[in-house]
């Protein structure tokens, strides 16, 4: 009992001595981002400016922390690996607008909130994997194709509530309505091989397996796929597909993001901004991108030599995202009301 | 003599702590209903409408199945290392516990690879008969509700396993030998005598169990069962309805409730004390040639499936990473994991002493001994949930005490206990108090009154006859309560990922970057370290249960 008394004792003081000194000496991440994704470029951070960066990872529940712990929340940025969080965030009314002009010019109007609340930092499609062996070139050309009943039992997918899916959803019925997107769903929903389970890769992996000729996976799984030297039977499941890239005829694939938000209590604003800033210039653009196949946001950075091979130019759907943020929940009811995962 | 005889003056201080830990630890759980009852868009129509019967469906078969499979496991075999005697019983005493250690959403990893279609075992059959693709045969699916039963009793049973096997120690050698005389066989001298006497101690384990099962996440959601806990989730962050979620939490708690209740309501007319503290040694049944085999057999398959093979697939797979060693803070990591559960623990024993001795001197305060249940509740909310249950008081409080301090003095004390390790110390005590409670009540509950009022009439505080008399005799459940939190601790993710500080791993949260990235290769090592520090006192306390009982 003593200690435990001694370690609150210690535990109070040091509070005391933290909060005593707000300085721009470091910035505080919430990141729903994976640790080795974000480390080098933090170290990277620190080393330009001197800024020391502090990390708590966690794959839910921090956007409620921020929320409760309220004025005195030590957090200055939330990253997230998605536009999910980031539009709740907004919902909230947990972000500060911030306006950068740096940010302005590095990032497309659609990959930014109309208002400044989040900004995009990398991008990814949401594709359709087909089977090389099994599906002929030209066969799919579109997300309305999964719904055509020829074919019936030949769909694999992750869970339809799976944040990926849900915005997939989401800009369907920001572009086609409601009404439109229930009947696709349920279509697709007939045409599954086998009840949604596993992640992206999990379903590449089974069409290798000839469990189904169709997929719907994030673009970046391709090349962590091809790549993969712990886990080299994924080499040969991503050599096992074609990516199509849908609706090249139409509004272009589905996009998502990876982004940030600063906290609107934040205790080190600036700071917050610069490295923000900093992550959306070339640099930092590109390693960020490349450390997970994904897409830079800004325009004119280099693609990796595995991205520009497979991924090269191809049109990506342009609406914004915070329209396509607003449809999640819709979707969400959706995915309950056609009984897309049972 | 009634009861009454043991409520005294200085009883009152017993009271007043007792109320107020049972009240600081229900907090988080009261938090989760505030958030049920306003919500900010209730959808409670929509899941009722959809998906919610799916999910009570699924969780009840979940329940059954392990429950099932738990006693089954647990009890046959905590009676045969105790009751028997066979080659490799002395090993098995403490082998039996190991599955404990392992955490179960890593043993539903391990078991995915192995048996999956790309794994070694279904290859070997397709090489064997030729068979190309996966139309070509049937296999059963690991990811389906049975695959899920059966990993979550793998490493569940231990719970049944430990408790009975306690109960099995405390029980009287002379009742067995009555009943023997009296003509039932060892089988019929089991069921009639031994089993209803280790009822109690059964049912806690599991009620234990039970609340593991609905509470699992890292398990169902990789095996897409859709329970009640996976429904959580989905309500939560992918509907971003914290309501609607804390809605499903409450229901789930509430079922918690008419569970335990009904188990209860089934023994209370039992009571059994023992009437001598003159324990003979027990003297075993000798299992010989088949019989041995067979107990062999029974005992072996749950460590082997539930231990051995788990740990010998990380254990390959640790070897291509051993650098890791060398170039990560293991050491710290497995400090923090260690500093956090073994404070958990002790806190959790001394508060579980706390509010079970509490209720020995007044139990006929009905508002006490509810107090005390629900003070248990913690235990059946899904981690992540009960994490949020945590944020919103100690938030709350920090920020009130910020604004007055500043206000009077014009200091800022910021947050002081949120964000802190005592915000993840106190959501371990809310979350497992539950395990500590029912292991020092049920063995307290032996203890007959009597020895209370004697020492209480020969002059004795109830403070130094709980020191004096209960303490040597309850020691054994103590042990186990200390051991069993430790070992959940050490394992505890989603709150600890959700609560800790900036910069801050544990073993736990370092397997999870990559395990929840189904990368189980690159972090087996530390999988393996977390079984390995949860083994070590498992083993040691093992040993000590097993010399609590006098006369061995």
């Amino acid at each position: 009992m003593l200690r435990k008394s001694l370690l609150t004792i210690a535990m109070l003081s040091s509070a005391f001595s933290m909060t005593a000194q707000a300085e721009t000496t470091e910035v505080n991440i919430y990141s729903y981002r994976q640790p080795f994704l974000i480390e080098p470029l933090l170290k990277a951070f620190s080393e330009e400016t001197g800024i020391k960066t502090n990390v708590v990872f966690a794959k839910k529940g921090l956007l409620e922390r921020l929320e409760h712990e309220g004025a005195n929340s030590p957090a200055d940025i939330l990253l997230t690996s998605d536009i999910g969080p980031l539009s709740d965030a907004v919902a909230k009314g947990l972000f500060a607008p911030f306006n950068s002009e740096i940010v302005n010019k590095n990032v497309p109007e659609q990959f930014r909130d109309p208002e400044g609340r989040w900004v995009g930092l990398t991008s990814r499609a949401r594709l359709v994997y087909a089977s090389k062996e099994r599906v002929k070139e030209g066969e799919i050309s579109s997300y309305a194709d999964l719904a055509d009943p020829k074919w019936r039992g030949k769909i694999c997918t992750r869970s339809g509530k799976h944040t990926y899916n849900l915005s997939l959803i989401g800009s369907v019925i920001a572009h086609d309505g409601e009404e439109k997107a229930e009947s696709w769903l349920r279509a697709v929903k007939d045409n599954l091989a086998r009840k949604p389970q596993g992640n992206d890769r999990a379903q590449v992996k089974a069409i290798k397996e000839g469990v189904c000729d169709l997929a719907l996976g994030n673009s970046y799984y391709f090349g962590k796929m091809l790549t993969n030297e712990k886990e080299p039977e994924q080499k040969e499941w991503a050599a096992s597909v074609n990516l199509i890239f849908p609706d090249q005829e139409g509004r272009g694939a589905h996009m998502n993001i990876s982004g940030a938000g600063i906290a609107k209590n934040a205790p080190h604003p600036e700071a917050a901004q610069k490295l923000i800033e900093f992550l959306t210039e070339q640099q930092a653009q590109q390693y960020y991108a490349d450390a997970n196949f994904e897409f830079p946001v800004r325009p004119g950075t280099p693609k990796s030599d595995l991205v520009k091979q497979y991924m090269g130019d191809f049109k990506g759907d342009t609406i914004n995202l915070q329209r396509v943020a607003e449809q999640r929940a819709a979707a969400a009811k959706l995915v309950d009301k056609v009984g897309f995962d049972n | 003599m009634s009861s009454h005889s043991l409520q005294t003056g200085n009883t009152r201080g017993w009271l007043f702590s007792s109320w107020s830990a049972a009240l600081l630890v229900a907090l988080p759980v009261c938090s989760v209903f505030y958030l049920a009852l306003f919500p900010e868009e209730n959808i409670w129509q929509h899941l009722a409408d959809t998906v919610l019967p799916v999910y009570i469906k699924t969780t009840l078969l979940l329940m059954a199945g392990v429950g099932a499979l738990s006693i089954l496991t647990g009890v046959s075999t905590a009676w045969l290392v105790t009751m028997c005697s066979f080659p490799g019983k002395r090993l098995f005493e403490w082998a039996l516990l190991l599955p404990f250690a392992v955490p179960a959403y890593v043993i539903a990893y391990v078991y995915t690879d192995l048996l999956e279609y790309a794994g070694p075992v279904q290859g070997a059959l397709r090489d064997l008969f030729g068979w190309q693709t996966a139309k070509d045969y049937w296999f059963p699916e690991i990811r389906s509700l049975p695959g899920a039963i059966l990993m979550l009793s793998l490493v569940l049973y231990p719970y049944v396993y430990l408790m009975s096997r306690a109960a099995f120690l405390e029980q009287s050698m002379s009742l067995r030998d009555a009943s023997r005389i009296l003509g039932c066989s060892p089988w019929q001298s089991f069921v009639r005598i031994s089993l209803p006497i280790a009822r109690p101690s059964i049912a806690v384990g599991l009620s234990l169990v039970s609340m593991e099962t609905i509470n699992d996440f890292g398990t169902v959601d990789y095996f897409a069962v859709k329970s009640m806990s996976a429904g959580i989730y989905d309500t939560w962050l992918n509907m971003s309805n914290l309501g609607g979620a804390a809605q499903i939490a409450t229901m789930m708690m509430i079922f918690v409730v008419i569970l335990i209740t009904l188990e209860r309501a089934a023994r209370a007319r039992q009571k059994q004390f023992h009437t001598s503290d003159r324990y003979k040694a027990i003297d075993p049944y000798a299992l010989h040639s088949w019989r041995a085999g067979l107990a062999i057999l029974a005992c072996g398959v749950p460590v082997l499936a539930g231990f051995i093979i788990p740990v010998g697939v990380l254990g390959v797979y640790a070897t291509n990473h051993l650098d890791q060693l060398f170039n990560s803070d293991f050491l710290t990591h497995a400090s923090h994991s260690f500093i956090l559960s073994g404070s958990a623990a002790l806190l959790c024993v001394l508060l579980a002493v706390l509010l079970t001795y509490a209720k020995r001197l007044n139990p006929n305060r009905i508002s006490l001994v509810s107090a005390v249940r629900f003070s248990s509740l913690g235990y059946a909310l899904p981690g992540a949930v009960l994490a949020i249950g945590v944020i919103i008081p100690l938030a709350a409080f920090d920020n009130r005490l910020d604004a007055f301090l500043r206000e009077h003095w014009g200091i800022s004390t910021g947050l002081l206990l949120s964000g802190t390790t005592f915000a993840v110390i106190f959501a371990y005590c809310v979350r497992f108090l539950a395990v500590s409670t029912g292991a020092v009540d049920s063995s307290l509950n032996k203890v007959t009154p009597t020895m209370d009022m004697a020492s209480r009439s020969l002059g004795m505080t109830p403070g130094s006859t709980l020191l004096k008399v209960h303490f040597p005799l309850i020691k054994g459940g103590l042990l186990t309560a200390l051991l069993v939190v430790f070992v959940d601790c050490m394992k505890e993710l989603p709150a600890t990922l959700i609560l800790r500080p900036f910069n801050y791993d544990t073993l736990a949260t370092y397997v999870y970057q990559f395990a929840s990235d189904e990368q189980l290769e690159e972090c087996s090592l530390a999988a393996l370290l977390i079984v390995l520090v949860g083994i070590i006192p498992v083993i040691l306390l093992s040993r000590s249960i097993t010399g609590t009982r006098k006369g061995n």
